[in-house]
């Protein structure tokens, strides 16, 4: 430790001094650090991103080649756009596939955040009896791991003759535990309880009064839970694995049907999981800085 | 009440019943596809249960003293531990280390924080078909780059402890950068204030670390290990994916927990007796370690805070 903290500084050698000592270096929140920072920041970039960059250079190669370099060659292969038509017109039904995770991704996306915002109203900004008895009890379900009532859900779901159809998959997303918390605590600190009662003075009903002042002044932490719903649904493998299997798949389980049947010719699994993960990606690169909020900003109140 | 009107009546009820009507369609859907499931898994537990033949006579705790004799279920539970240890520590470790250098006054802040959240829109899917391609034993990259500094190829797939490895590095590649921002988070709200004294009083750079930094982030720990415990002991995805079978390996040297519930339900056996008595043994577990947990990091981070006070 070379430098001078600025309370030194300022017995030192005056208040001035400490204060401009304070502008330049208060602890690393002012000092540019040194390139060793970014040493180690580029080697984990490059960790996160070398894995994707590798499949698109399978992707772009051909199984003979691929078989020859086990770790290929940083320059793209010249088969591409063959390689994603190929597997876009083979037997495990990727294009329909494809439909199936956006239609379900945005069906459990908007209702997701549509109920989570009207109970996060509710819990945040409406008195009721039992109001935080039940606000406990949704931060308590959080922790129970549902997956394992799988035998009695798929038992439901045959039933109800829901198997191989996507709301079999749709409908126990419809609303999630982290969602109503999540819509709770924002809704907590930025709906000011002023302009609920001026809706409620003009005569406006409680539900026109959650529709036109609640969900508006929601919308900054609606569209974070919007996109992790998102992110959670299209990545989802476990459920739609046991309940839809091969004749409805989304992307995950036509993935699996894939890597089962072309398992020789990797530059067409490859193909495949660009196919499923490049949808994401674009999605990353517009609203990656708003994930990236939305996790920090939930370690600090969960 | 009988000076009121009709409509304020009405009014009335309406500011009653609505938060009830606004909150209820979690409690709907959870009571559906989350609890209702789990307590039938312990009636379905108890019975013969076949996938088609549906329910039969009831037998008690035999479907569990079926599961505990057999051989595969002892491999499972000591391969999802082995999977969710190699998986849960060195991830929260690289985490907290990567957060202490987002945590600096680097340029381009938004674009070093995207790019270690990168991994996270990858399905785990699609993840596992990549890194099962990297750890492929003949052809893999891992193995050629071992090759390149003359080092002894790895047998990824027939030694179990360097299977483990393998599928805990696809879980810690999409999940360490996401828990790395969450400490972030939690080491921007220290105050900058602790460190200046922590300099003032003469630590060095890594003893403030250790000794500020650490013990200060104990909530966040707890809650990254309590929420990897939930998610880790069911992991399925990436040992379902590490090969082209989904068996778990010839000798079911990385089939977890999950796998078996899935194999024993939906595999040769179509037991869904045994799949449900797996089910809840795995969910006594999960609270189990949950409680442990929760306890080992407290009594650990606060031993930190307490060096750091004398």
């Amino acid at each position: 430790m070379t430098q001078m903290s600025s309370p030194m500084a300022e017995q030192l050698v005056g208040k001035g001094a400490a204060r401009a000592i304070r502008r330049r270096q208060s602890f690393g929140t002012n000092r540019r650090p040194s390139w060793r920072t970014y040493l180690v920041l580029t080697i984990v970039l490059l960790i996160s991103v070398y894995p994707l960059y590798f499949t698109f250079l399978l992707a772009s190669s051909d199984a003979a080649t691929i078989a020859r370099n086990p770790i290929p060659s940083l320059v793209p292969g010249p088969n591409f756009l063959d390689n994603v038509q190929r597997v876009l017109a083979s037997d495990i039904k990727l294009w329909q596939a494809l439909g199936n995770s956006v239609i379900v991704a945005v069906v459990t996306s908007l209702s997701v955040v549509f109920f989570s915002t009207l109970a996060g109203f509710a819990f945040s900004k409406l008195r009721f009896r039992g109001r935080n008895g039940l606000l406990v009890f949704v931060v308590a379900t959080m922790a129970v791991p549902t997956q394992l009532g799988i035998v009695p859900l798929f038992i439901v779901m045959s039933k109800l003759g829901w198997i191989g159809q996507l709301q079999a998959v749709i409908v126990p997303g419809l609303v999630t535990a982290f969602g109503v918390f999540w819509m709770t605590q924002y809704l907590r600190e930025a709906l000011p309880f002023e302009l609920i009662e001026a809706a409620r003075v003009d005569g406006a009903s409680m539900i026109r009064t959650f529709w036109s002042v609640a969900l508006p002044a929601a919308r900054p932490a609606a569209s974070m839970l919007a996109l992790f719903t998102f992110v959670g649904s299209w990545t989802n493998f476990f459920w739609p694995f046991i309940v839809l299997g091969s004749t409805n798949p989304t992307l995950p389980v036509s993935l699996q049907l894939l890597q089962a049947s072309y398992f020789k010719d990797y530059s067409l699994i490859m193909a495949g999981v660009v196919v499923a993960t490049v949808p994401l990606i674009i999605m990353f690169a517009f609203a990656g800085k708003q994930l990236v909020a939305g996790i920090m900003q939930g370690a600090v109140k969960g | 009440m009988s000076n009121l009107t009709g409509r304020q009546r009405l009014s009335r009820l309406e500011v009653k019943l609505s938060p009830y009507l606004y909150v209820s369609p979690f409690f709907i859907v959870f009571a559906i596809v989350g609890l209702f499931p789990l307590l039938y898994t312990a009636w379905v537990s108890v019975h013969q249960w076949h996938l088609i033949g549906g329910q039969g006579e009831m037998i008690g705790l035999g479907n569990y003293t079926a599961v505990l004799e057999q051989p595969n279920f002892w491999k499972s539970l000591r391969n999802t531990f082995s999977i969710f240890l190699l998986s849960s520590v060195p991830q929260v470790i690289a985490a907290i280390v990567i957060a202490y250098f987002l945590d600096t006054n680097i340029r381009a802040k938004t674009f070093w924080r995207m790019g270690v959240l990168l991994p996270y829109v990858v399905a785990p899917v699609a993840v596992s078909m990549i890194f099962a391609k990297i750890f492929a034993d003949q052809s893999g990259a891992a193995n050629a780059l071992l090759a390149l500094v003359g080092l002894d190829p790895i047998a990824w797939h027939g030694s179990a402890f360097w299977s483990h490895v393998a599928i805990a590095t696809m879980v810690n590649f999409r999940w360490t950068g996401y828990n790395a921002l969450i400490f972030l988070a939690a080491m921007q709200a220290i105050p900058r204030e602790i460190y200046e004294a922590a300099i003032v009083d003469g630590a060095s750079r890594w003893k403030t670390f250790f000794s500020v930094t650490v013990p200060m982030l104990r909530p966040t720990i707890i809650f990254v290990v309590i929420t990897s415990t939930i998610g880790g002991l069911q992991i399925f995805d990436e040992p379902r994916m590490f090969d082209t079978m989904g068996t778990g390996g010839s000798d079911k040297q990385w089939m977890t927990l999950t796998m078996y519930i899935y194999e024993l339900g939906w595999g040769a056996q179509k037991s869904f007796g045994r799949a449900a008595a797996v089910s809840w043994i795995l969910f006594l577990i999960i609270i189990v370690v949950g409680a442990i947990n929760f306890l080992i990091t407290r009594r650990i981070a606060s031993s930190d805070a307490k060096g750091a006070r004398r």
